[in-house]
């Protein structure tokens, strides 16, 4: 069992309330997920700047001189940094980091900032002041660890491609041998974990063509096993529920948004939800959404 | 009538409170029978009106989380909401109406009662069903009446795929389309004593709608027994 939380606004005047409602959303799943708990914002898609979340076990240390190291802005909260820079210079930094391994790239971006880690949703999001992040989407999840260990890593969201990120409600039965698959075609997956498996070959078929809805698509077919997988882009946010369809899902929608919860309970505090357009996604049948 | 409020109670109290009703001094089931009472902001929260057993009246102002009136038996539980996950699972009589749509596995192992649907239910509506009578105004989905072993489930709507898999002797009427039927379940006639049971259902749950317009679906009996036959495919 795991929670997911969505949200994707449509209205701008809502965008500085996205981390409080999806910070509310989330601690409401605790129950589904105590185990860890991660969050995908996306924001400043358009300042020209690329984003760099990173993550340390030992950030005091490891984050102290990266400003200077990397000649660049860095932000840093709790056990993660988030450093921008121009587009144009992202390469050179990211060549820089793979020289670093004691810190984790966790997702790059122009709009995605991912903050996940082990402990109870509340205190995850308190640690990282995910109520005052604005934003126009973002991607919560709760975690009750079945396929991999509880470890940062392990936790959701996961990001295999730039401004990607993939959460998961299930198990997939398949992950070993799609990850063999993968890696013939050079995809590279860094943890044990099934989900990330999913991601990476969500990545794997946008880069050869697909764009994220026929690369779902053709996810009914590859991928095995029982999942509810919301989806965000730089500009777009997707659902898709397996064809079986045993792990729950609520979407509702307004002029305002469009809101994804494992449970209604998740989404009673959105504003306008009682004249929403409340619904049960149906199996094997993509949902997308774009700005 | 009395008013829950489950923003300022903590739900066992509130179940507790509804199971207290009409047992007490007047003896099991009787006292007071007829009560009638409402559950304020239900929010989604999990298990609402479970376990109860006197002839009460239950409202529910809202959408409920999953196992609302499950194990129900003679109460009358109205949601005036959408029902999540395993709505009546179990329950062995009374009625509950959900008046917007119910989530999977709505009424399943249900021994007796009603549960009446008026928006859709999802996938495994009536799953394992023995005794049941189920009336959904729209639609359901799939592997609906899996192994339903007896009761009545009647669809005004479409039905999704695998309707009625390992079926045993429920029995199916809808009157939309079905999207294909699954392992031994079959079409059968309709005759008068079936047009009557669903038209007595039909008025049951508040549903205007022709029995002649429906169909009837059941077991065709063969995977009851072994067959010899496929002693080889083990």
């Amino acid at each position: 069992m795991c929670g997911i939380v969505g949200l994707f606004l449509k209205d701008k005047a809502l965008e500085p309330e996205l981390g409080g409602l999806l910070t509310d959303m989330l601690v409401t799943m605790s129950d589904r997920g105590p185990d860890s708990a991660g969050i995908a914002v996306y924001r400043g898609a358009d300042d020209g700047k690329v984003k760099i979340t990173l993550q340390s076990s030992n950030p005091e240390q490891d984050f102290e001189n990266l400003e200077a190291d990397l000649n660049t802005e860095v932000v840093r909260i709790d056990s993660h940094a988030i450093v921008s820079c121009p587009a144009d210079h992202a390469d050179t930094i990211l060549e820089q980091l793979s020289a670093m391994p004691h810190l984790r790239v966790m997702s790059t971006g122009d709009a995605i900032e991912i903050y996940k880690e082990v402990g109870l949703p509340k205190s995850v999001a308190e640690r990282f002041n995910i109520h005052q992040l604005q934003g126009s989407h973002g991607i919560g999840h709760t975690r009750m660890a079945t396929e991999s260990a509880v470890t940062t890593l392990g936790a959701h969201p996961f990001s295999t491609g730039p401004d990607q990120c993939l959460v998961h409600n299930g198990s997939l039965s398949n992950h070993n041998s799609l990850r063999r698959r993968l890696a013939r075609q050079g995809v590279n997956v860094i943890t044990q974990n099934d989900t990330e498996v999913a991601a990476a070959y969500l990545t794997w078929k946008m880069q050869n063509g697909c764009d994220l809805g026929e690369a779902l698509e053709a996810g009914i077919s590859d991928l095995d096993g029982f999942y509810t997988f919301v989806v965000g882009t730089r500009n777009g946010f997707g659902v898709l529920r397996d064809p079986i369809a045993c792990k729950p899902a609520v979407l509702a929608e307004t002029e305002q948004y469009v809101a994804f919860g494992s449970e209604y309970r998740a989404l009673v505090n959105l504003p306008g939800i009682e004249q929403a357009n409340v619904w049960e996604p149906e199996p094997a049948t993509v949902y997308f959404w774009e700005h | 009538m009395e008013t829950y409020d489950l923003t300022a109670m903590e739900l066992r109290a509130v179940n507790a409170a509804l199971q207290a009703k009409g047992g007490g001094e007047g003896g099991e089931g009787g006292g007071g029978s007829n009560q009638t009472c409402e559950v304020i902001n239900p929010r989604g929260s999990h298990a609402i009106a479970v376990g109860l057993n006197a002839p009460i009246e239950v409202t529910v102002e809202g959408s409920t989380g999953y196992y609302c009136a499950g194990m129900n038996q003679q109460a009358t539980i109205n949601v005036t909401g959408s029902a999540g996950p395993g709505v009546a699972e179990n329950m062995m009589s009374g009625k509950v109406v959900i008046n917007g749509d119910a989530s999977q596995y709505a009424g399943a192992t249900a021994h007796g009662g009603l549960l009446v649907i008026k928006g859709n239910a999802s996938s495994r509506c009536g799953i394992s069903m023995k005794g049941v009578d189920i009336v959904v105004h729209g639609n359901i989905g799939h592997m609906s009446a899996f192994m339903a072993q007896s009761g009545n489930l009647v669809v005004l709507g479409d039905a999704g795929d695998a309707l009625g898999d390992s079926l045993y002797e429920a029995h199916i009427f809808v009157r939309g389309e079905v999207k294909s039927l699954g392992a031994d379940c079959i079409q059968k006639e309709m005759r008068s004593e079936h047009i009557e049971k669903l038209a007595h259902l039909l008025k049951q749950a508040e549903a205007d709608a022709d029995p002649k317009d429906f169909r009837r679906y059941g077991s065709a009996r063969q995977l009851y027994n072994f067959d010899i036959d496929n002693a080889g495919d083990y």
